[in-house]
């Protein structure tokens, strides 16, 4: 029914058109028609070109108003600040060549919209201006990619330490476990193989045969200690999934068949980032949708949605089947003492398989 | 060329007699199979766009039931809430069908095929034969694609790169089964009809110029169309062998790009490859595929925006040296997209160094086209429009990159919508305006009607407000650290905030498809009850508008026009008329500009 509706409806509007463009030719008979633009033509379509120009800005002027607040808060770990650093002078330079540049297209366009009789002017060249705009974006560009090099290499290079915690982050179709290295501060050996020994208690593969393995601690949610480096290790068990954590500016794709890394300190607890007044703001706009959403929910006989309270994520950001869009994560940062507290409620691998 | 080769040849054209199925099946003419290729990409654009369209109603409101689904996904959307797999198939088919079939093969196989004979002065391609095997290859991969919908377990639905081993098992989704197999068969089919294409116009580009028509005199159209064939032919035969090797995981067991998988509660035999190689394999097309899909776009819009300005284009030189400096980064950059694979991070500094350092010609390109307009006498077509609000996009989309193409910022922005936002400008819009424009500017040429410029100032200005009112409030998405390809994301209360801007975006695209629906009536109407159309409407100079407007074998009756100066003496001072056609001599005393 619905389809035949709105094929009508096309239908009704492919003849509206019709018959508007006959009576809009039939009206001009007397004049030259052949479909280029006329004089009267350029005149409103360049006026148009300047209004186009002062839409581009008021959506850009409009998105940062309205939807400033959906953006990421300060980072919370300690590269992260020089991350967003720049960012924001990145976004800083675009917003300004974009600003620039969108404005000459447009008031070009209607400012030179034609007109009879007015002759443009032949310029064909003029290589010290081209010399001028390629040296700029060179010397500009340089910059950044000095920049962006410098601060990369200083994320990328993971060094072994005694101090690091160590955390492989194991991704399967469509859920996360960590694995804690355990009172060796060692990862025991793993692979796919050992999936199903110990009756398919052995979570994430661990080699039964390699010692340091019985007393890593598998989890389902991960706990973190803050101003601790921690190395994560990444695995998958059966196709891409990327370990991605916004709040961290951290992620890192897990391969199956190859262990990737990447390190970070955690600088912010979650208790300290719930306080953060744009934290508190945004949750407070969450719930407040979440009570509208509920009342329809409640309407239709289905149960209310629980409030909202803030935790870091991890989430998978490399498609990896019908559920990718659900396969998450919880993770908490938290004080040392906080953290070994419940490090101790946790089971080794040893007991686990008991 | 001597008069006897050309009696010889004026004969030639009264001894075919011409069928139905020569002339308009398996023709061999040029203009003919433009004509294929535009209205085989066209269709294919439409399911394309109304794929998109059906899951952004899903984004906007997640898990709701609409009649639509119900109708056209029957059992894959139970009572018409859309299943996760479909939305998935949808992503990935879209992908595919945008960037490949309508971006590649719609645009650069129309007009490539168009305008390299009639530009250069050549009767035809160099060989007609491939030329019509090309576009039948690119018939029969369409064919296959659409076909791929139709299977059991649906179409592939494991994202446009189709990584293994996601596409590799059909035990992680429905999609990579039977779907999987269909799709990588259909790009094997299309890389070949691609090769033959871009050997072909290279070839015709290189030999067939008519007299006079010197590489430096070469409209910038046919440089673009140039050089995105021989990008074309460096890389599309990668793709295949990507293609190849993971049919051969897939279905001999090898591999290639698979190992220590454990799934479905099995450990498979596969043992010592990698997804990574494949990565390398598929963004070494990948990227340079965004330019194969742009570069034809600016050339049409260099071409437009000087015979609409009345202006030289601004800095033809430059704009040739941007070309080939934007054609040879685009095959050392590829590794953009693998900053966070797992690869050694040092590559990606090399790979940050060198995608950055597009910015520069592209740049040059901008500015090149704001100069052209500065003092210009602006003939507001519809085609013009739509190169202007190419320009417009392709700064926006482009500026973005700085951040994507930063190995640094990509941590936290890769694969997000910031991603398909940045994406959807430079190259989707982008390429999409540059197939609009060409479509209005050579429409006379190809169907010797016009086209109704009323209703396409009303397709334009509605499409660019859109295009802007999708995609720029995407990036704050993408900002707000929301993953791509996700079905919903109500599994996360902290993206709830977004439900709002999902809605705005999703009006907007169905505006801008609604707004698609005026431009295919214009299209289709003006074939047959347009406007007739003169020689030269748009008064330009290059040499298919010399041609007359009745298409005929051969495309100029008698000799071939000669050449004598550059495609842009626009407003010349000295000249009579504001334009000079390449085919008319220097007058006495007129030097040729040294450019």
């Amino acid at each position: 029914m619905n389809v035949i509706l709105i094929f009508s409806v096309l239908v009704l509007i492919a003849i509206a058109l019709w018959q508007i463009t006959k009576i809009f030719e039939l009206s001009q008979e007397k004049k030259v028609n052949t479909q280029v633009a006329t004089d009267k033509d350029n005149d409103w379509n360049g006026k148009l070109m300047f209004a186009f120009l002062i839409f581009i800005y008021a959506l850009t002027l409009y998105s940062f108003w309205a939807y400033g607040d959906v953006l990421l808060p300060e980072a919370a770990s300690e590269h992260g600040g020089d991350y967003d650093q720049l960012m924001w002078i990145s976004f800083a330079l675009i917003f300004f060549v974009q600003t620039v540049t969108q404005a000459l297209l447009y008031y070009f366009s209607y400012k030179y919209r034609g007109e009879k009789g007015k002759k443009a002017l032949f310029y064909a060249d003029n290589d010290k201006l081209e010399m001028l705009w390629t040296i700029i974006p060179v010397i500009t560009l340089a910059g950044l990619i000095l920049y962006g090099l410098y601060t990369w290499t200083d994320i990328m290079t993971v060094e072994e330490n005694d101090e690091a915690l160590v955390v492989e982050l194991y991704a399967q179709q469509f859920n996360w476990k960590a694995r804690y290295a355990g009172e060796d501060g060692v990862l025991g050996d793993a692979n796919v193989r050992f999936l199903q020994d110990f009756d398919g208690k052995n979570l994430v593969g661990i080699d039964a045969t390699d010692p340091n393995g019985f007393d890593d601690v598998v989890v389902q949610e991960l706990h973190l200690p803050v101003g601790r480096e921690v190395i994560f290790k990444m695995r998958s068990q059966d196709v891409l999934h990327s370990a991605f954590m916004p709040h961290f500016r951290a992620q890192m794709n897990c391969v199956p068949g190859m262990i990737t890394e990447f390190a970070y300190t955690p600088k912010t607890t979650t208790e300290a980032m719930r306080q953060n007044p744009e934290m508190v703001a945004k949750v407070k706009k969450i719930n407040k949708i979440r009570v509208e959403k509920s009342k329809d929910l409640v309407a239709s006989g289905d149960t209310a949605l629980d409030p909202y309270e803030f935790d870091y994520l991890l989430l998978c950001n490399k498609v990896c089947g019908a559920s990718h869009y659900n396969m998450q994560m919880k993770i908490i940062v938290e004080s040392q003492k906080e953290y070994n507290q419940w490090m101790e409620q946790q089971q080794t691998f040893a007991e686990f398989i008991q | 060329m001597s008069t006897a080769a050309q009696v010889h040849e004026q004969d030639h054209e009264h001894h075919h007699k011409e069928t139905f199925v020569t002339k308009y099946i398996f023709s061999q003419d040029h203009k003919m199979i433009s004509k294929q290729y535009l209205i085989t990409g066209l269709f294919m654009g439409i399911i394309g766009i109304a794929m998109s369209l059906l899951f952004r109603l899903q984004l906007a409101w997640p898990e709701q039931p609409f009649g639509i689904f119900e109708v056209l996904l029957g059992k894959w959307a139970p009572d018409g809430v859309m299943d996760p797999n479909v939305y998935l198939a949808l992503v990935t088919i879209h992908g595919t069908i945008m960037v490949f079939f309508v971006l590649t093969a719609g645009l650069s196989g129309t007009f490539s095929n168009l305008l390299i004979p009639l530009q250069i002065g050549a009767r035809d391609m160099a060989s007609g034969l491939l030329n019509m095997i090309s576009f039948w290859l690119f018939f029969l991969s369409s064919v296959i694609m659409i076909f791929s919908l139709f299977v059991e377990a649906g179409p592939a639905a494991a994202g446009w790169t189709v990584y293994p081993p996601l596409s590799a098992l059909p035990q992680a989704q429905p999609g990579s089964g039977t779907g999987m197999t269909l799709w990588l068969v259909s790009m094997a089919i299309f890389v070949a009809s691609s090769l033959l294409g871009s050997l072909n116009y290279i070839v015709t580009v290189i030999n067939l110029r008519t007299k006079g028509m010197s590489m430096t005199r070469l409209p910038l159209t046919i440089w673009a169309f140039f050089v995105t064939a021989i990008i074309g032919v460096v890389s599309f035969p990668v793709l295949l062998s990507a293609a190849l090797l993971l049919i051969m995981d897939r279905s001999f067991g090898t591999s290639f790009f698979l190992s220590d998988i454990f799934i479905q509660g099995e450990v498979l035999h596969y043992q010592g490859g990698s997804p990574v190689l494949y990565e390398h394999l598929f963004w070494f097309l990948g990227h340079p595929e965004v330019y194969i899909v742009l570069l034809p776009a600016l050339g049409i819009t260099s071409e437009i925006i000087a015979t609409n300005a009345r202006k030289p284009i601004f800095g033809y030189r430059a704009m040739v040296a941007s070309i080939l400096a934007i054609a040879f980064l685009s095959t050392i950059v590829w590794g953009h997209h693998m900053f966070i694979s797992g690869m050694n991070p040092f590559l990606g500094s090399v790979f940050t160094f060198t995608t950055l350092l597009i910015a520069i010609p592209s740049a040059v390109k901008a500015f090149n086209y704001i100069t052209t307009l500065w003092k210009g006498n602006l003939q507001l077509n519809p085609a013009m429009l739509f190169s202007i609000g190419l320009v417009s996009t392709f700064i926006t989309g482009g500026l973005t990159g700085i951040i994507l193409g930063d190995s640094t910022l990509d941590i936290n922005v890769h694969d997000t919508y910031f991603v398909v936002a940045h994406f959807h400008l430079v190259m989707g819009i982008s390429a999409l305006y540059g197939l609009f424009a060409g479509v209005y500017h050579w429409f006379p040429k190809m169907f010797g009607r016009m086209m109704n410029k009323n209703l396409g100032y009303f397709h334009f200005w509605v499409t660019a407000v859109c295009a802007y009112g999708v995609f720029f409030p995407m990036h704050f998405i993408g900002m707000a650290g929301l993953p791509r390809r996700y079905y919903t994301n109500t599994a996360f209360p902290y993206f709830d905030d977004l439900a709002d801007i999902n809605v705005l975006i999703t009006v907007f695209a169905l505006v801008a498809g609604a707004a698609q629906l005026v431009f295919l009536y214009n299209f289709i109407s003006s074939m047959f009850y347009g406007k007739e159309a003169e020689q030269n409407p748009w008064k330009s100079n290059t040499l298919e508008w010399t041609a007359p407007v009745e298409h005929m074998h051969g495309n100029w009756p008698g000799e071939i026009p000669h050449v004598y100066r550059w495609a842009y003496d626009y407003s010349k001072p000295g000249a009579d008329d504001d334009f000079i056609p390449q085919h008319i001599p220097l007058k006495q005393g007129e030097e040729e500009l040294q450019h």
